[in-house]
């Protein structure tokens, strides 16, 4: 157990290596890990964010989905709202045109009695007076008579 | 049992706590010990070869390994290697961090290196004492100690070195004046003092150096003895030798315990150290 030169030789290797460590491997491996742990960090903040956002997005898609429900149900009910409408619509149409129809058949019959009414009545007028002149034996003098006549023809 | 039958177990102790030595024989050439006494007689200008390739080759390993990965690191998916090296530089990472709050580039790496390369240093200590031996023996080489860690130059060098950084960190931190001032005025703040305290705080600082070298010498020179003893009792006979099996698993496995701690403290009482040759505040 004799101190020797080997004091010295090994001294020197252990400097010129802790200053190989120093200098090429410690600061690589220490930048890789923090760089790793940087990205990591990141990454992790990523997923977070993109978990947000998503349940952000979710909730967003149940707002829209309910209002767009809830407008689709509007719209049905005013389209069912003004389905309504226009049968009724057309039903109190057609029932006026059908009640101007009958009116005006109505007032067509009457018209139709009437006109009947008064050729029934002139043909009385005259058969009345060629009955009197079958009878009478004599021409009566329409002018004359004629006021007579017509009187008789609208107590008929 | 490494070479000769005629070996006794005294020579074969002592054949594995023989380092492999180069340097200047007395008389006067150059070359490698032939026994423990030759390579005593080398004196100071000598070496250890085999401590020293190990602890190289080891430290090699280390910087090779943690090299590639450090080249190929992404911040990506980390592939096996990437792995295993972040794992270990984060370790050492929040350890430093947590004892040393200082701004210097150097500690945390310099951690790193002491507690990779001692562990491996260590390790080799698991290898059963003879099969390296033996085969350098084989190849010519008839000393071979491959725990550069039970070697007291190499764990004495690097606990002097971080003595070094130490008094290094101490002057340019607190300045001259300062770190005699702190030297001389604790732990008895009286101008009287001064003597008595500059001996405390010297035997303070002296031990630093002296207790984290041969803590971590000391443990796996206990550790080597031990497997070497227990590698002898393969040799007594059939129930020595069972027995010597048990044991050389109970004490590997412990020893695996006791090598990962010694590197661990090492690394971090060298950080500790450090942090306290930068701390100005009084304590």
């Amino acid at each position: 157990m004799n101190l020797n030169l080997t004091l010295i030789g090994q001294s020197l290797t252990f400097f010129l290596f802790a200053w190989f460590c120093m200098k090429f491997i410690w600061p690589f491996i220490k930048n890789a890990m923090r760089e790793r742990q940087e990205t990591i960090a990141q990454g992790l903040a990523a997923g977070e964010e993109a978990e947000r956002k998503l349940a952000e997005a979710e909730s967003g898609a149940e707002e829209e989905r309910a209002t767009a429900k809830a407008e689709a149900a509007q719209i049905i009910e005013q389209a069912r709202q003004r389905a309504g409408q226009m049968i009724e619509d057309a039903r109190a149409e057609a029932r006026e045109e059908g009640e101007r129809l009958v009116e005006a058949a109505r007032s067509e019959i009457d018209q139709e009695v009437n006109r009947a009414r008064e050729a029934l009545r002139a043909q009385v007028a005259a058969l009345a007076v060629s009955g009197a002149e079958k009878v009478l034996g004599e021409t009566i003098d329409a002018s004359r008579h004629s006021q007579m006549l017509e009187r008789l023809a609208a107590e008929l | 049992m490494a070479s000769g039958e005629t070996q006794t177990s005294v020579e074969y102790i002592r054949h594995h706590l023989t380092n492999l030595t180069y340097g200047q024989h007395p008389d006067g050439t150059w070359g490698f010990a032939h026994s423990a006494e030759e390579a005593q007689a080398m004196g100071f200008w000598s070496i250890h070869v085999d401590s020293m390739g190990w602890s190289i080759g080891l430290g090699l390993i280390f910087l090779y390994l943690f090299r590639r990965a450090a080249k190929r690191a992404t911040a990506g998916v980390p592939g096996g290697l990437q792995n295993f090296v972040e794992i270990i530089v984060d370790f050492i990472d929040d350890t430093t961090q947590s004892i040393f709050n200082h701004k210097n580039d150097l500690v945390a790496p310099l951690a790193l290196t002491i507690f990779v390369w001692v562990f491996l240093m260590n390790l080799m200590d698991l290898v059963p004492v003879d099969w390296i031996p033996m085969l350098s023996a084989s190849l010519g080489v008839h000393y071979m100690k491959i725990v550069p860690t039970t070697d007291p130059n190499i764990t004495m060098s690097m606990a002097l070195s971080v003595f070094g950084l130490i008094l290094y960190y101490s002057v340019a931190r607190k300045g001259l004046i300062g770190f005699l001032a702190e030297l001389s005025l604790h732990p008895f703040p009286s101008k009287l003092a001064i003597p008595i305290n500059f001996v405390l705080e010297m035997v303070t600082l002296i031990a630093k150096p002296l207790s984290l070298g041969l803590r971590l010498f000391g443990n796996l020179y206990a550790g080597e003895m031990i497997f070497v003893l227990i590698a002898l009792m393969f040799t007594g006979g059939i129930v020595f030798a069972l027995a010597g099996g048990v044991f050389q698993w109970v004490w590997a496995a412990f020893h695996l315990i006791v090598i990962t701690l010694q590197a661990f403290v090492f690394a971090v009482l060298t950080v500790v150290y450090l942090a306290q040759a930068h701390d100005t505040e009084e304590h």
